[in-house]
């Protein structure tokens, strides 16, 4: 059975219309117009146990919402949510026991106090027995280096470990299916690193199925195999990443080094050029004539070095979410 | 029933941290509830012209009997819900399997005893200032104001609840709560004890939860003649209906909720 399974689903929101200036604030108050934004349009997808699936859209997209209506926070406009066996909305103690959100933007635990008095909070909430909560506290601390932090004031911790802290207290009753949007937001590279080998670890240890929304496109290629790309509240694609690189970046970059310089006008016979900087120059091939375009680089020129490289995937997945480009 | 028993403790012990926290501000939310000592200094004076059935002592008693009142019953409920909606930070209560009323109600709870050795400290200096109107309530008044006390924040916390689930909808449902504060402020006996009501007006007064608030625990405090029997049931009537009212805005108003910010 399918952790997460989502039929047309689709969120409609009524927003509030405002002109500037003084007129429109006058009309504002007297008389209120609303106009209807489609966040999410029915969408559809299934997730497998332990998988672990990144969520990729431009800011607007609907991706929060998404996650908001399969967390149970927002009741939907119309179709079918069903995760770990439970209709989100319901928040029933059982379904609410196996899923969490961890939202890399808001916090959880109480800003005053040491993050162990908001997970001894939690342990109660979710009924988990002291000696298991010891356990599992113990274990999560040394999965995230976190031994001697717990005890002190959240507000005393730096981002990256209130973060993590964050993190244990979202996990203290071990869900079965996390929602993550935007888990490293704003830390650093070595903050963002640990807490990227935390997921991994924890997926790996039990079984958990993931759902991740990020920026940091380093967290979706050290996390997932499978994406879902959402623009304008429609699913664009659902498939593997390499999938989405071919897809949507069908040329490949080939680096020459050669032995002497070549007039440009003879180099661009052989494919599109990119640059040429002295003797090394780029040439961006399309994939399907990739081998032939290649080989004759080989033969006709003088060649010291050559390497075939995929453009970088932010740029790929950049052009995808600004273009929209349905499948 | 060992759960109830723990998850209370739990969040007892953790929200009484959390208020101790603030110790300076603890005594300046005390003195913030002196309004009471204000006006019994008007009235104190005012009843030296004796036209008032009480005397100047028993205005006194009373006015410090209502300060103590005010103690045990400040519910600040609707602010904290109405940032929690509008901040979106709901949705972190909405995750977990306990509804958020218990969160807040164990907040004020544990609050009252963070506060009390200092009210307890400026009864105390009140009566060394003026022993005349030093008194020990009787042992049966002192266990009516208990179970009185406790129903009246009860009733105090459910009425401004139920207000703040308009929170879904209007955002600033604490412009509510500040209307209805005029409603509090006269007729909950905290101006003037009902006494100085006429009498048409206060058996009105009489049956909206107002006077169960202040006025009624007060009077049993200092021995001022109330109707335990009625008052009881007006309480639990009230509490009942606002009860009631607040679990239908509840799941009305969470299909309302869009998780604003989160």
């Amino acid at each position: 059975m399918s952790a997460i399974v989502v039929e047309n689903l689709s969120k409609v929101y009524p927003v509030a219309v405002k002109e500037p200036g003084l007129k429109g604030t006058v009309q504002h108050f007297f008389h209120r117009t609303y106009r209807e934004v489609k966040a999410v349009q029915a969408i559809s997808f299934e997730i497998e146990p332990g998988e672990v699936v990144g969520f990729l859209g431009a800011n607007g997209a609907g991706k929060t919402t998404t996650l908001k209506m399969l967390t149970g926070l927002i009741h939907p406009s119309s179709g079918r949510v069903n995760v770990a066996g439970y209709t989100p909305f319901q928040r029933k103690t059982g379904f609410l026991q196996k899923i969490t959100l961890v939202m890399g933007q808001k916090q959880q635990l109480i800003w005053d106090l040491p993050a162990l008095d908001s997970l001894r909070i939690n342990a109660a909430v979710y009924n988990i027995p002291d000696r298991q909560f010891q356990q599992q506290v113990d274990e999560l601390t040394e999965m995230l280096a976190l031994a001697g932090k717990l005890t002190q004031p959240v507000r005393k911790l730096s981002l990256g470990e209130r973060m993590k802290a964050e993190l244990l207290a979202a996990l203290v009753h071990r869900p079965q299916v996390l929602f993550l949007d935007e888990p490293t937001l704003g830390l650093d590279v070595n903050a963002q690193v640990s807490v990227r080998e935390f997921l991994r670890e924890y997926n790996q240890r039990y079984g958990a199925t993931v759902l991740l929304t990020s920026h940091y496109m380093a967290d979706i290629t050290a996390l997932c195999q499978r994406v879902l790309v959402i623009h304008e509240g429609q699913l664009i694609y659902d498939g593997s990443l390499e999938g989405l690189v071919d897809r949507f970046a069908p040329c490949r970059e080939v680096k020459v080094e050669l032995a002497q310089p070549y007039p440009p006008e003879k180099l661009a016979l052989y494919a599109e050029l990119e640059a040429i900087e002295g003797q090394i120059v780029r040439f961006l091939v399309p994939q399907e004539i990739l081998t032939r375009t290649v080989a004759k680089i080989l033969t006709d020129l003088d060649v010291i070095d050559l390497a075939v490289t995929e453009p970088p995937i932010e740029e790929v997945i950049g052009r995808v979410l600004k273009a929209g480009l349905v499948v | 029933m060992h759960r109830i028993f723990r998850l209370a403790h739990t969040i007892l012990s953790v929200y009484y941290a959390y208020m101790l926290e603030y110790r300076a501000e603890l005594l300046f939310w005390v003195l913030s509830g002196s309004l009471p000592i204000i006006l019994m200094g008007i009235w104190t004076q005012a009843a030296q012209s004796g036209q008032f059935g009480l005397g100047a002592i028993d205005f006194a008693r009373y006015f410090i009997a209502v300060f103590m009142v005010r103690q045990f019953t400040v519910v600040w409920v609707i602010w904290e819900f109405e940032r929690e909606i509008v901040e979106g930070k709901l949705s972190f209560r909405l995750l977990q399997p306990l509804n958020p009323f218990w969160h807040h109600f164990a907040s004020h709870f544990a609050e009252r005893f963070a506060r009390l050795p200092f009210a307890f400290g400026l009864l105390a200096l009140f009566f060394w200032l003026y022993p005349n109107a030093f008194w020990i309530p009787s042992f049966g008044n002192l266990s009516r104001f208990a179970i009185a006390i406790i129903l009246a924040f009860t009733l105090r916390f459910l009425m401004q609840y139920t207000l703040a689930m308009f929170a879904f909808w209007i955002e600033r449902a604490s412009a509510l709560e500040q209307f209805s504060f005029l409603f509090y402020l006269f007729l909950s006996g905290m101006i003037a004890p009902l006494e100085q009501f006429p009498p048409f007006m206060r058996e009105i007064v009489l049956w909206t939860p107002f006077p169960y608030l202040i006025y009624f625990p007060a009077s049993l405090l200092v021995g001022l003649p109330v109707d335990f029997g009625r008052g009881l049931l007006v309480i639990l009537g009230w509490s009942t209906g606002f009860f009631l009212i607040c679990r239908w805005l509840w799941q009305k108003g969470l299909r309302q909720y869009s998780g604003m910010g989160a």
